[in-house]
């Protein structure tokens, strides 16, 4: 569970149902819980107005629940990026009275946001609920390369190579957190490496 | 206390009738300075000094935003109401010295949007006359729904029509054109804010059918300045300054309290910005709450009050001011 430590550092609730007309969730492998959780609070007729993309991961499990709901559509694809499109395509075409439901992992709660804030919907505006790995996106702050999937502090940059501390300072509009080299004094002082975002 | 109004020394520069009804007022600095920089939605409060008497009412600015040599307001005669209105089109003349605010703005565009969908209701087109000015002037995109009552009183509908053509779209009580709200909420694009200036009745039905189909609250706002509504007098213990006080039948608590030589902090005096929000220490009867800024769970538990435009009917009532 995410904790509130400093002000950018996302936070994220439960799903709940939204009154609208369209209803349109992201969500990656154990998100899909949150979604089979918030069935049974929705009024008749939710799902049938419901567009769920659904990236399960390696494990490829719950789709079969996600099916249960009936959806309108239900999209599997492979990984976000494969998903993107889709996604963007959905958003172009919306009206006002489509509703966001975003669960999951941390990575894919921002890059889908990433993509909502871009077609006008206010991030206040969108339901969240993390589920699964704590696993962190990064953009190091020095060479801006953004590694995925980091579960180490410090962490080193896929791109540059340097030894970050990640930090919880978190940016919307990149849908990453903050990567800041470490040991700039003295690049030999190399701090051991902890997993604690699993 | 009159948080943020600092006032601006001004003069009444012209006064022209624009129906029988709306009269529009323009004001310049009495130093031939430019005016402070407003954006589209603001509005000033105007001192009216009538006789013993002074009205503190809010108006808001109708003019370009871009053109700051003077500001301009449309005041709307209401013959029932409380007499600002009135005071306005008897006694104000070209010439005139006034006081006036700095503009404020509680309905501001959200410059984020991809689309500005704007209903006005009646006179509710003035702040709608300066965020269109503000909108054009950079390509923005916007549509505009007008109601009006009949054709003549449909105050500045032909100036709109010209300057924006399609864009406003008309409709007259007395032909029965009515708003399809519904259809046109729900073929707005994603990213699309809403804004609504008019009749509360109107505000409280765009607002209920907004949040039915989908628009989140964040997109949706409104500006709604109730005027004080008279009522019974009531007497308020004022415990911070130990006084006692009446509020007469035509006057505000918010005016009571001020006559009495206290001084809360006001901005907009019509119910929406919350400065002058109160805590009620004590009270023994019951709330009339007219305001559009505590939540229906505030006005239900009766410890908060908005003076500008709310009264009490009852034994007592302890405020801390």
């Amino acid at each position: 569970m995410a904790a509130k430590s400093i002000i950018s550092r996302p936070v994220y609730a439960t799903l709940s149902p939204q009154p609208g007309k369209h209803h349109l969730f992201v969500a990656d492998a154990e998100g899909a819980l949150a979604i089979t959780d918030l069935a049974p609070k929705v009024p008749d007729g939710f799902f049938a107005d419901a567009h769920i993309i659904f990236i399960p991961g390696n494990e490829g499990k719950h789709v079969a629940a996600l099916e249960a709901l009936k959806p309108a559509q239900l999209y599997q694809g492979p990984s976000f990026a494969s998903a993107l499109p889709r996604l963007k395509q959905t958003l172009a075409n919306a009206h006002m009275g489509l509703r966001l439901y975003l669960a999951g992992t941390e990575g894919l709660i921002g890059q889908a946001m990433q993509a909502a804030l871009e077609a006008g919907i206010d991030h206040t505006s969108i339901q969240t609920e993390h589920r699964g790995s704590l696993a962190r996106r990064m953009q190091c702050v020095h060479c801006k390369g953004i590694t995925e999937n980091v579960t180490t502090q410090p962490a080193t940059c896929s791109h540059c190579g340097l030894l970050l501390l990640v930090r919880d300072h978190y940016s919307r509009r990149l849908a990453a957190f903050q990567g800041v080299c470490i040991n700039a004094e003295d690049r030999s002082e190399i701090p051991p490496a902890e997993e604690i975002f699993r | 206390m009159s948080t943020g109004t600092t006032k601006l020394d001004v003069v009444v520069s012209d006064v022209v009738p624009v129906n029988e009804l709306v009269t529009r007022f323009h004001f310049r600095r009495r130093d031939g300075q430019l005016l402070p920089t407003f954006s589209g939605g603001a509005h000033v409060v105007v001192e009216m000094r009538d006789g013993e008497r002074t009205r503190l009412n809010p108006y808001s600015l109708m003019g370009s935003p871009l053109d700051t040599r003077e500001y301009t307001i449309s005041v709307r005669r209401d013959d029932v109401g409380r007499g600002g209105s009135l005071f306005m089109h008897r006694n104000v003349r070209p010439g005139m010295e006034m006081v006036i605010s700095y503009p404020v703005n509680l309905f501001s565009l959200d410059l984020r949007a991809r689309k500005h969908l704007m209903l006005a209701g009646g006179i509710g087109i003035t702040p709608f006359m300066a965020q269109t000015a503000q909108l054009a002037a950079d390509g923005g995109n916007f549509e505009l729904h007008y109601t009006c009552r009949t054709a003549s009183l449909g105050t500045y509908a032909d100036v709109l029509r010209e300057r924006y053509d399609r864009r406003v779209r008309l409709y007259h009580d007395d032909r029965d054109e009515r708003i399809e709200l519904d259809r046109l909420l729900s073929s707005q694009p994603l990213g699309t804010h809403l804004y609504v200036c008019g009749p509360s009745g109107m505000i409280d039905w765009v607002r209920d059918r907004a949040a039915a189909l989908g628009w989140p609250a964040e997109t949706v706002h409104f500006e709604h300045f109730a005027a004080p509504q008279p009522g019974a007098p009531f007497d308020v213990t004022l415990a911070v300054s130990g006084k006692t006080i009446r509020v007469g039948e035509q006057q505000s608590l918010l005016e009571a309290v001020e006559a009495a030589g206290v001084d809360p902090p006001y901005l907009c005096r019509g119910g929406v910005c919350g400065q002058c929000e109160t805590n009620v220490i004590s009270s023994d009867g019951k709330f009339i709450h007219n305001d559009h800024w505590l939540s229906e769970e505030e006005h239900r538990c009766g410890k908060k009050i908005m003076p500008c435009v709310s009264r009490f009917e009852g034994r007592s009532l302890v405020l801390e001011r």
